[in-house]
């Protein structure tokens, strides 16, 4: 994406996170509900798209991360504990559970590992259903508390709305980070070429496992924030369609772009709310949208950009080779 | 002068054949070994073995005198040994810098130093001159998909000097590079194993460049050591002769 210009895209940057700030302020509760859940799973998918995208490992169980970073948010609080405790637990939890999960990655690969990470996720929705002691079962746990953040109150939709965003604010400047650093790289040669990398010294097996324990770790972000913003969970939405949703956030945004999961998220978020108006058809346009996007672009819709973008830089080198040549051709 | 890498009687079976049937030699500090033999012979194969890509059915590898049989790939890397492949390994949506970088970055400290230390590991400056070195100047911040197949063959034996290895196995570094190019590479070859001492086994099917550049030959036939020897010795072989270099 280097051929839109820096400063283009700085002041893009700018704009995007302004409107983010300001345009909700009189947005009313519902609008500021979708606008929370947009950010909540945005967290979610960016941890997918570390563990899918960049490291390349297919992973159909990051809903189930959601959910346990949700139960962890409701048992703790609703026991009177704060909220970043419970953030401390679900993080320290998912971390630990999908650095277990990773194993399995390291002796199966695509669809193999997909029925593994499938397999993870039902059982965890079982626990969550059948363990009444713990999660009060199909009865789910209410009057989840919202926090005090620097003293302030969360209770109303805006400020709540802010923690989110400020917490998807943070998640993407560390993500920026991990991408960037030598990390970064390295989860790209595991994706790309993975032979290649061991006989490079990068210790796959390690990344691997990383990538699956921090994506993982997003995911029970995600369910922290999710718990106060619902104030009500059940297992329900947990089951196995959230991991599909999420996993269709990341490859429709665009897999292993690092906005991918924003613009995903926004879709799978938003346009259920603007294709109201098509009633019971909303679901059967979705589908149709992404089955042709899919055939257009199997990158997805960063990947339509970065194709248009590459073209245009291809263009711009073969007319700057045609100058030098004519001017070759033209010099005395 | 020390012995750098010691192979003794390493075997490879797959199923019911034997690959590599009981090899064993020895490579001297600042040695180029060149490594012959028809296709088929078992070369590439002892090349996994001895990098741990392939556990060997039987034997031992030394490297420096420590044992190394069944480390895995990257523990040897981490070790000095490094190699390029038969088949073109770069990285191609990487800029031929960020090729270098990773494949330097292991041996910058520990994982977690990485993580928060600087994006390049410290590292570009030793990319750029192994760029310079290598005459790919021009070509820094090109990805590397978009080289000449020339091109990328230099990064990738570039790459596998980022590490400042002290063994560097490398598996037909002149396959499908043209005239130019391959003096290039034998030059650069030669220079860097006079200026950093580093040790070399070859692996190469252009007769012209492994006699002019290994200062000894390894060939071998059917999983076996068939002779070794300086390069004119080699090719006076009679049994050499009849196996490979005659056909």
């Amino acid at each position: 994406m280097t051929a839109i210009p820096r400063a283009l895209r700085i002041a893009l940057g700018i704009l995007v996170i302004a409107g983010l700030i300001l345009a909700p302020m009189n947005f009313n509760r519902y609008g500021l509900f979708i606008l929370s859940q947009w950010a909540v799973m945005t967290i979610a998918a960016i941890g997918l798209n570390l563990t899918l995208g960049y490291a390349g490992q297919v992973s159909l169980a990051q809903g189930a991360f959601v959910g346990i970073g949700a139960y962890s948010a409701a048992i703790l609080t609703t026991q009177g504990m704060p909220l970043v405790a419970a953030l401390g637990v679900a993080i320290v939890l998912c971390f630990a559970v999908g650095w277990i999960l990773g194993y399995p990655a390291l002796r199966v690969q695509h669809h193999y590992l997909a029925f593994v990470t499938l397999a993870f996720s039902t059982l965890a929705f079982l626990v969550f259903r059948n363990e009444d002691w713990l999660t009060k079962g199909i009865y789910g746990i209410s009057n989840i508390p919202r926090p005090h953040i620097f003293g302030i109150a969360t209770n109303k939709p805006l400020p709540f709305y802010y923690v989110c965003l400020g917490s998807l604010g943070i998640v993407t400047s560390a993500m920026w980070w991990l991408i960037r650093s030598p990390w970064g790289r390295a989860f790209l040669a595991l994706r790309e070429n993975p032979v290649r990398a061991l006989s490079l010294g990068i210790d796959t097996r390690r990344y691997t496992l990383m990538a699956f324990a921090i994506g993982s770790a997003l995911g029970g972000v995600a369910g922290v924030l999710y718990a106060p913003l619902t104030q009500y969970i059940d297992p329900v939405p947990f089951n196995q369609s959230l991991s599909l949703d999420l996993l269709m956030m990341v490859i429709v945004g665009g897999a292993g772009f690092f906005f991918g999961p924003f613009l995903g998220a926004m879709i799978a978020v938003l346009l259920p709310e603007w294709l109201r108006f098509t009633e019971g058809y909303y679901l059967m346009l979705y589908a149709v949208a992404v089955i042709l996007l899919l055939i257009y672009s199997p990158t997805g819709i960063l990947g339509i950009l970065d194709r248009i973008l590459a073209e245009r830089r291809t263009k711009t080198a073969s007319a700057l080779r045609a100058v030098t040549k004519s001017r070759l051709e033209t010099a005395p | 002068m020390s012995t750098v890498l010691q192979v003794s009687n390493i075997k490879k079976r797959f199923g019911g054949i034997t690959a590599v049937d009981g090899v064993s030699f020895d490579v001297q500090e600042g040695e180029i070994l060149g490594l012959i033999g028809p296709n088929g012979c078992g070369k590439s194969t002892l090349f996994n073995c001895i990098l741990g890509q392939l556990t060997p059915s039987e034997g031992e590898v030394k490297v420096d005198g420590q044992v190394v049989t069944g480390l895995r790939p990257s523990e040897l890397n981490r070790l000095g040994v490094s190699r390029t492949f038969q088949l073109l390994q770069v990285f191609p949506k990487l800029s031929v810098r960020e090729n270098l970088i990773l494949a330097g970055q292991e041996h910058q400290g520990s994982m977690l130093s990485r993580l928060f230390g600087p994006s390049d590991a410290g590292l570009t400056g030793t990319a750029d001159q192994m760029i310079a070195f290598f005459k790919l100047g021009h070509l820094a911040d090109e990805p590397a998909g978009g080289l000449s197949y020339g091109q990328q063959k230099l990064l990738d034996a570039a790459m596998a000097f980022m590490g400042g290895p002290r063994l560097v196995l490398l598996d037909e570094p002149a396959g499908g590079v043209n005239l130019t190019m391959l003096a290039d590479l034998k030059e650069r070859l030669s220079a860097i194993n006079r200026e950093k001492r580093a040790t070399f086994v070859v692996i190469e099917h252009n007769m012209e460049f492994v006699m002019s550049l290994c200062s000894r030959v390894m060939v071998m036939a059917e999983g076996k050591v068939l002779a070794i020897g300086k390069p004119d010795e080699v090719r006076a072989n009679p049994a050499v002769i009849e196996a490979y270099l005659g056909h």
